[in-house]
């Protein structure tokens, strides 16, 4: 299932590391991604006005609707990890639309990258519960009663492995799936234009499964910010 | 045997084909559910429609989610086939 052309794998070839980007095409448009972030930040936030100017406004508007939004989800004590969600949201959802440009791989049509985004969420779930409570983080999974504890701890370690699971494979096979519809379709009928409204469907996906992610690691770190119950 | 693998994989295909079939058929099912509980709340309420559709766009792509774990599964039946090399051989590659 030969993904067919891809404008930065043409470069690649140009330079003659065509094996290297044939082998590693997310990690190629992963750096693109991350220099395109990185790009449209640095140019947001150069001269920073009272009165902002478009792109400032721009970014001001996204970051304070992301925040608002994470602050009525996780509380005002969680305002601090607002970075890690802020980027994670902003870095997949650019990352799902680069799928919808003809001659772009999105990176998270692969399971490295999603799989990589939900270790770094597990993680950081943990670090922040440990943070919080130290050793007493270990009654998060232990349970009401303390003879249920053979049974419940467990399901509870299981379930916190089920959560890089689900994460990463939510993503993974949506945008995948998103990938093969399409291809499959311009195989089939291409010259009728037959993958557009897929394509329509796909700028919804892309900004629903971003916005799942993101919700999704907010409640996991609102959720061990918290007492154990 | 060369015939075994094809069996093997003859196999999978169709329980790759029913996999999918029988999740796209419950999960559309539990999403139209949701969707009902959802428009509802809406006809009672119409001034509630803001956080009634997040909340039931957010259902809905959890309910999706269970769909496309069983497309994954059925994808790496048909192309991740363990007997992939085996296949490719029979085919004539």
């Amino acid at each position: 299932m030969e993904h067919p052309y891809l404008i930065l794998v043409k470069l690649f070839e140009m330079v003659g590391l065509g094996e290297f980007a044939r082998a590693n095409v997310h990690v190629i448009y992963t750096w693109f991604v991350m220099l395109f972030l990185i790009g449209s930040g640095y140019l947001g936030t150069r001269n920073i006005k009272m009165i902002p100017g478009k792109a400032q406004n721009f970014f001001e508007a996204v970051i304070s609707a992301i925040e608002n939004f994470m602050v009525e989800t996780a509380g005002e004590e969680g305002r601090w990890f607002f970075p890690i969600v802020g980027t994670v949201f902003i870095y997949i959802f650019v990352c799902n639309l680069l799928g919808l440009v003809p001659g772009f791989y999105p990176p998270t049509a692969s399971l490295n990258t999603t799989a990589s985004c939900a270790i770094v969420v597990f993680f950081i779930t943990h670090y922040i519960g440990i943070k919080y409570h130290g050793t007493h983080y270990i009654k998060h999974f232990t349970g009401p009663v303390w003879w249920l504890i053979p049974i419940i701890l467990p399901i509870e370690v299981i379930g916190h492995m089920a959560r890089v699971l689900s994460l990463s494979f939510r993503l993974f096979g949506n945008m995948m799936g998103h990938e093969l519809v399409v291809t499959i379709l311009l195989t089939l009928a291409g010259l009728f234009l037959a993958p557009l409204p897929i394509m329509a469907l796909g700028i919804f996906v892309a900004f629903v499964q971003a916005f799942i992610f993101f919700l999704l690691s907010v409640m996991y770190f609102a959720g061990s910010m918290e007492e154990a119950h | 045997m060369a015939t075994s693998p094809l069996s093997f994989f003859i196999a999978s295909v169709i329980a790759a084909g029913f996999g999918i079939a029988i999740a796209a058929a419950f999960c559309g099912i539990s999403q139209g559910m949701g969707l009902k509980a959802a428009v509802e709340g809406i006809a009672r309420n119409p001034e509630s429609s803001g956080k009634v559709t997040v909340t039931m766009l957010i259902g809905l792509a959890m309910i999706e989610s269970l769909c496309i774990y069983a497309l994954v599964i059925s994808l790496i039946l048909i192309y991740a086939h363990p007997q992939a090399q085996a296949i490719a051989a029979l085919l004539g590659h």
